[in-house]
Order: C-alpha cells, then structure tokens, then sequence
C-alpha cells in the first residue's frame, strides 16, 4: 500500500520536477527541485510537507484528461495518511486512519455513554457547579490517562518518523517552523491571495483564515484547561470560575474561535473537490472536524448553563466529546498537526543549512 | 450540420482561446463590447499553447516586479535581431517591445501573479517575467476575469469557416455541439494559433517525415482559420515551409507534452543516429543558443530519431527530464536497450573517446575542450564517455511552432488586396511570424500575444461601436 502510493507520488514528482513552473506556491516544490530522484524517505517528507492548497492542481497543463495524469495534492495526501499509519504505535490500531469517521462516532458514543453512566453511577453528595454533578477526583481519574496515553502514542509515532525522516533538532529550525504554521504561510499561494479550495481556481484565502481561527482557538482552549489545572493546584482556586479569571478569558474567545474555524472549515470541504484529497479520508475529516466543533461548542453551552440543572447532561456531553477527541487522536486527522510541523521544522533546518553553504 | 439558422448577431467574436484571444476578449469588453470567445478546445485543454508556456519577455528600464536590473529597448532589440538573423518587421518588433513594459501591470491588474526565475532558468531573470504556476495558471485568472467583467466563452466551438464578403468578414461559421452556428459579428479577432498540430500539413513542407514529427502543443492548432483565411486571399507572412523544432526526449506523448519532454544533455553527451553514427558537433556552444537546430538535425536522420549517450560524469550536469533514462553498465548493454547496434555504438564510442584530451571541464560556459583529429569534431564539453552507468535518451523533433501566419499592420489589421480587411484583426501566434520571421526568443511569443491582443480586442472594440 505504501509503495503503490509512494511509486504513483515519484512517478508525478519526476514530471514536476522537469517543470517547476509551482516553484512559488509552497515549500514541496523548492524542496522537490533540490533532488534530481526521490527516496522514500523525500517523498514522505513531501508529502507531510503538503497543505494540500491545489494551487499546483489547477495550475497544472498535465492534469487528467492529460496523458500524464498529474494530481499532485491528492498523491501526497494518499503517501501522508500511509506513512502515519507505518509510523503509528502502538501499530495494531493504525488502520483505524482509514476508517475514522467509523471510529470517531463509535468512540463518541461510546464516551458519552460511559460518561453518563458514571455520572448517574457516582453523583458526588457534595460539590459546588459542575463539581456538584461529577467530583473533580473521578473526572481526573479519567482523564489523566485519557489524555496521557494519546499524547505517549503520539510521541512515539512522531519519533519513529523524525528518525526515518533523518532530520536535525535545531532553535533556528522551531522557529522558523513555528513561524510558518503560525502564519500558515504554505496556504498563503506565494502571492498571500491564499489557496484554490472552495471555488476551483479562485485564490481564496477563506481556508486558511479558518483555520488559523481553529488552531489559534483550540490553542487557547487547551491554555484554559491548563491555567484551571495551575489554579486548581497551585492556588486552591477551584471552579467554577468568574468571567475575569484565567480560564474564562482564554477559554471562552478559544470556544468561540474553534467553533467558527471548525463550522468554515467544513462548510469549505463541501465545496471543494473530493478528488484532489485522500478520497477514502473524507469522511473521517469531516467527522474529526464536527467532532472539534462539538467539543467548543458544548464546552461554551456548558458555561452559558453555570447554575442551571441543564450542567447535569451538558456536562457528561462536552466530557464525552472531550474523551473521544483525545481517544482517537493518535489516529484522526488530529495527527497531521505533528507531523506537518515535523516536516517543517525539518525543511526549514535544511533549507538554511542549504543556504550557509 | 445540415441546416443553418439564422446568424447571431454579437460585436466582437474572438477565435481561439489562448492568452492573445483573452487579452483580445478582456480588452474588447473594456472598450465597452459584447464579446463572445469561440474556443476549439474542451475546457480542461483550453488556451492553445499558452498552457505550456512560463514567462513573457520584459523591457524595462528598472527593476519591475520580479525583473531585476534593466533591460533596454535596444538590448531587447539587438536579441531579436540576433535570433531572427534580420527576418523581422522592424515597426512591429519596435512596437511589441516598447509596450511589453506596460504589459506587466495590465497583465497584474487582470490577475496574473509572478514569481522569481525558476531554478535552472536564472540565465532569464533579467530579461523574463515567470508567471506564478505557469501559462495555464494565467489562463485561469484571464478566463476569472473575463468572465467577471462579462465575456462570454463557448468551449469545444472549432470555427471552421469566416466568410469574407467585400473586404470585410460577414459570418463566422463554427461548429458547435455538432451543430452549424453561424455568427455575424461586427468585428473579429482572430487568435487561433499556428497550424503544427496538423501534420499533414507539416508534411506539405517536409515530406512524409514530418509525420514522425512529436508536437510539443496543443493538438487543437490544425490552422483550420489560418488556412481558410489565406484561400480567401488574406494576405500572409513568414516561411510556409518552416517550423520551429527542438529534440525532445523521444518517449515523450505524440501531442502536448510541453516543458517537461525537454532535454538539455546534448553538449554533454555523443548524439548517434540509428546507425549508431554521430552527426554534428555536440559541443558547437551553449545549449541556449544551440537547442532550436537539433530539431532539424534530428529530422534530417534516418527515421528521425536519435540517441544521446552519456556517462555517470556527466549525469548530474543537466536538468532533469521527466522520463527516467536508460542505463547499463556497459556501453554494449546500453546499445541493446537502445535498439541499437553494440558494435557499431561500441565503435563509435572508442574512437570519440580516443579523440578526447585532458584539460579543464566546464560545464556553463564553452571550455574548448574538444576533440583532436576527428573528422566530425566535438568543440566542447569532449571527455570520454568511459565511467559506468551508463545512459541514453532516445531524441526526437519536438514541434513548438510554425512560422506562416497573417500579415498584419501596427493596429493588428490583417491585409487583402493592398488594403486592410475592414473589420478583421489577428493576435498570437497567428501574426507572430511579421516578427519572428526565424527562430526564437525564449518568452517572445508571450510578449507577442499579449501586446497585439490588447491591440486587437481595443480595435474590434472601436470598430464595432
């Protein structure tokens, strides 16, 4: 399987490398031209190193019905989705990448399901908000591993392909990195009027706004929860907590921003043409990014219930959605967060490598 | 086709659908005219042989854009000159240079983005400016904007007939959905292309090798209009017995196969004809001033095909091409899976490599390193092909234009009977040869296109007020 797609992703890269008229749109193609033939290992790394804009697609004189038969977006996304699965660990799951729109709704109901038996099984006698539904010990009891296992999972796998990869760990290279998928320059299409998604060759740069609002959202989510641990821990402070608190003021622009990345993002990837992607994938991106959607927004209905007896099912809800985001991350679309920033940090290593000498 | 209905009536109809027609369309609708583009093409193939193209050639007399430095009237001139050997009109080259500098904005304004040389093309970045993506990604944005302001298209529309009618064109007859249309348009553009993809009519020029010809473009370019045009007494321009070729790699697909079918390891390598014979100085000089005779070169060999052989030295020295080549690790192995005679090659191979000397290789620049006491030399680049593996790519003619084309004048007018034809204009690649009457300018031709069809799509405009 890998083969087969990364054989088809070389044959297509021997083509472009012999045009280079996309040398301006992205990363793959300057660090596609640097090579005259194409390893394994070069095309893995291309292939996590594409955002899949289809800027290439639609400017391409060789697409079907052209003999050549170019479809580089889509060829890159089959190699990324089976390099993840080679790299997965542990690796008995990793066909779950294949199925995760399945898998993401039967972790979902599975997750809420067992969140409401808990709840209903072991109501606390005492506990102020939500506490007063769930104690803080059982959500802890279930969320430390829950939380950890996906997190080691991850781990391992990203290591195993930075070693296949055979890139270097440096501060010039995080940054720069950092810098790229902060800005998610690599949909910006080189002239900053962004990719062709939504409206065949149209530059928009709809996607990439929406996901920065994703990604930017879902990062201060993530600050939310931690700044509760720290004041949980660190200063006794226990929830709920105030609108002019820590957790509030992260979380609840972060719900906000995650809710509209996520609903823009899946609007678009209605509009867009299934073919340029990982075709057999579609589903479970679609699930994955509903299921973003309805972490923040049954996070942010839980919040606007403070007080309400609505908190007893909202609240095993939102945790449900929560449990299986972080279940099925290691093998969701949510992988290719890690391995995208690993294959920037390693081109923007070599390429300044490249450029000292 | 068999019965007609009645004309429709539209200002400007522009034949063909490559970037002259385009920037002719956009143009037409901005001087206020209906205007209906006619192209042969189905969409994913549409723009003639604008797709394969990647940059238009830039006066300018600062740095602009993506161009850096300057590059004058006269430099630009003199490199016509020098390509074409004289074979120019001298009023219309002036005209197409002078207006290619304004030509960079308008071309921004509708849509076109650039981007800095390609890597393996930094020779072009003083004087060219890459389209972002290539021609068809600036097809794309001239078929965004033009459909945006207005401009109507129908793909799969090949016009077969325009019928001339006291001194002016009274119906444009295409075919459409396999029914006869005929248009009366007020004014035309004609913007439809060489006539290469025709081979028949190549081999009127050629003889019957020319059907052994591999055509680098469209397939849609048979100068259907171009031919209908001049048995109807419009006037022409350029050799009708001359096309631009290059050698290609050999594999590469019968039409359309663009940039990527090129092979630039000739001046590095031995060319061998089918007898295993070589047949012309490899090393003669640079590869851009020497690529646009090898197509003849090879067309002249039996069966029009050649192979050039090179060693590992030599691998790395050269763009790559899209196909892979064939390798051995003996020159006899290499032979066989050539086709070609081991002995012969084997003989070929000894007596190149005996001929060579030492000295200092360089591979940008002539070396004069050649070789010694052949009867057909190789006046650089000559070291023995003597460390495996070994590799060959097949050569083939690769067709890119041809030169005959209609005569028009500084308004882009086509010519009847010592007069102008009153409501007919030409753009592209169809009038190109007024100004390249004889080889060619890396990115001129976009130059061409885009300067006349702006002309043009402004006079039909006029014309048809």
């Amino acid at each position: 399987m890998l083969a087969e797609t990364i054989s088809e992703a070389r044959r297509q890269s021997e083509i472009c490398n012999a045009c280079r008229y996309c040398e301006g749109y992205c990363s793959v193609f300057p660090s596609m031209h640097g090579h005259r033939s194409f390893s394994d290992g070069d095309i893995t790394h291309l292939a996590n190193l594409c955002h899949n804009c289809r800027g290439c697609y639609y400017a391409c004189q060789y697409t079907a019905p052209h003999e050549f038969d170019i479809n580089l977006p889509r060829a890159l996304a089959e190699v990324q989705v089976a390099s993840w699965k080679g790299f997965a660990w542990p690796s008995g799951f990793a066909a779950l990448f294949d199925r995760s729109g399945v898998t993401i709704s039967a972790a979902l109901a599975l997750s809420i399901a067992f969140l409401f038996w808990l709840a209903t099984l072991v109501r606390p006698e005492s506990g102020n908000g939500f506490y007063a539904y769930m104690s803080h010990g059982l959500m802890l009891a279930v969320f430390i591993p829950a939380f950890l296992a996906p997190l080691i999972s991850l781990g391992i796998s990203l290591r195993r392909y930075w070693r296949s990869a055979g890139g270097e760990l440096t501060w010039r290279g995080i940054a720069a990195s950092l810098r790229s998928a902060g800005r998610m320059s690599n949909l910006s299409g080189g002239h900053g009027e962004g990719c062709n998604f939504e409206d065949e060759d149209r530059f928009s740069n709809a996607r990439r706004w929406f996901h920065q609002a994703a990604l930017y959202g879902f990062i201060l989510c993530f600050a939310s929860t931690c700044s509760g641990t720290l004041l949980h821990y660190g200063f006794g402070f226990e929830a709920p907590y105030s609108i002019f608190s820590l957790p509030k003021i992260l979380g609840v622009p972060g719900g906000v921003l995650l809710c509209a990345g996520t609903l823009g993002l899946a609007y678009l990837k209605t509009k867009a043409d299934r073919n340029l992607g990982a075709v057999r994938l579609w589903g479970g991106e679609m699930a994955f990014i509903l299921l973003l959607f309805s972490v923040s927004f049954s996070g942010l209905a839980l919040y606007a219930a403070t007080g309400t007896t609505a908190v007893s099912w909202l609240l095993p809800l939102h945790l449900g959605f929560v449990l299986a985001f972080f279940l099925t991350a290691p093998y969701s679309k949510m992988a290719h967060g890690f391995y995208r920033l690993a294959a920037l940090l390693r081109e923007a290593e070599s390429r300044a490598r490249a450029s000292q000498a | 086709m068999s019965k007609i209905r009645s004309p429709k009536k539209v200002d400007v109809v522009v034949v063909g659908g490559g970037n002259a027609a385009l920037c002719a369309a956009i143009s037409a609708r901005e001087n206020g005219a209906d205007v209906l583009v006619l192209e042969a093409a189905p969409k994913p193939f549409r723009g003639g042989n604008s797709r394969h193209t990647r940059n238009f050639r830039c006066m300018h007399a600062e740095p602009l854009g993506t161009l850096r430095e300057c590059y004058g009237e006269e430099e630009f001139f003199d490199d016509l000159l020098n390509v074409t050997g004289g074979k120019t009109d001298r009023e219309l080259a002036a005209l197409a240079i002078r207006t290619s500098e304004e030509c960079y904005d308008w071309m921004f304004a509708h849509g076109v983005r650039f981007q800095p040389a390609l890597s393996g093309t930094l020779s072009l970045s003083r004087t060219n400016a890459f389209f972002l993506g290539g021609g068809k990604a600036l097809l794309n944005a001239y078929y965004r904007t033009a459909a945006a302001i207005g401009v109507r298209f129908i793909y799969e529309s090949p016009v077969l007939h325009l019928e001339l009618d006291g001194g002016r064109v009274a119906f444009v007859d295409a075919e459409i959905d396999g029914e006869f249309e005929r248009f009366a348009p007020r004014a035309v553009v004609a913007a439809s292309g060489g006539f290469q993809s025709d081979l028949e009519w190549l081999a009127e020029a050629w003889g019957p090798a020319a059907r052994n010809f591999l055509i680098r473009g469209t397939p849609y370019n048979r100068g259907v209009v171009l031919r209908d045009l001049l048995d109807q007494g419009v006037e022409s321009v350029g050799d009708p017995t001359q096309c631009h070729a290059v050698a290609i790699d050999g594999r590469s697909p019968k039409f359309d196969g663009g940039i990527v079918t090129r092979l630039d390891c000739v001046p590095f390598s031995i060319a061998v004809n089918k007898l295993g014979r070589r047949f012309y100085d490899e090393g003669e000089d640079i590869w851009p001033k020497r690529y646009a005779i090898w197509g003849r070169l090879v067309a002249a060999q039996p069966d029009q095909v050649a192979n050039a052989i090179i060693d590992a030295k030599s691998i790395d020295l050269f763009m790559p091409s899209a196909y892979p080549p064939v390798q051995a690790e003996t020159i006899g192995e290499l032979a066989r899976k050539l086709g070609l005679s081991p002995d012969s090659l084997a003989a070929t191979v000894a007596e190149f490599n005996s001929s060579c000397r030492p000295g200092a290789f360089h591979s940008s620049e002539p070396d004069g390193l050649s070789t010694e006491g052949l009867p057909l030399a190789k006046s650089n680049w000559a070291r023995p092909i003597s460390r495996p593996p070994f590799y060959g790519y097949e050569l083939r003619p690769g067709v890119t234009f041809t030169y005959l084309g209609l005569r028009v004048d500084r308004n882009a007018r086509t010519q009847a009977n010592d007069g102008p034809v009153e409501n007919l204009w030409a753009a592209g690649e169809i009038m190109a040869g007024s100004i390249l009457g004889k080889g060619y300018l890396a990115g001129f031709g976009m130059t061409i296109g885009t300067v006349f069809g702006r002309i043009a799509g402004r006079e039909a405009a006029e014309h048809a007020r």
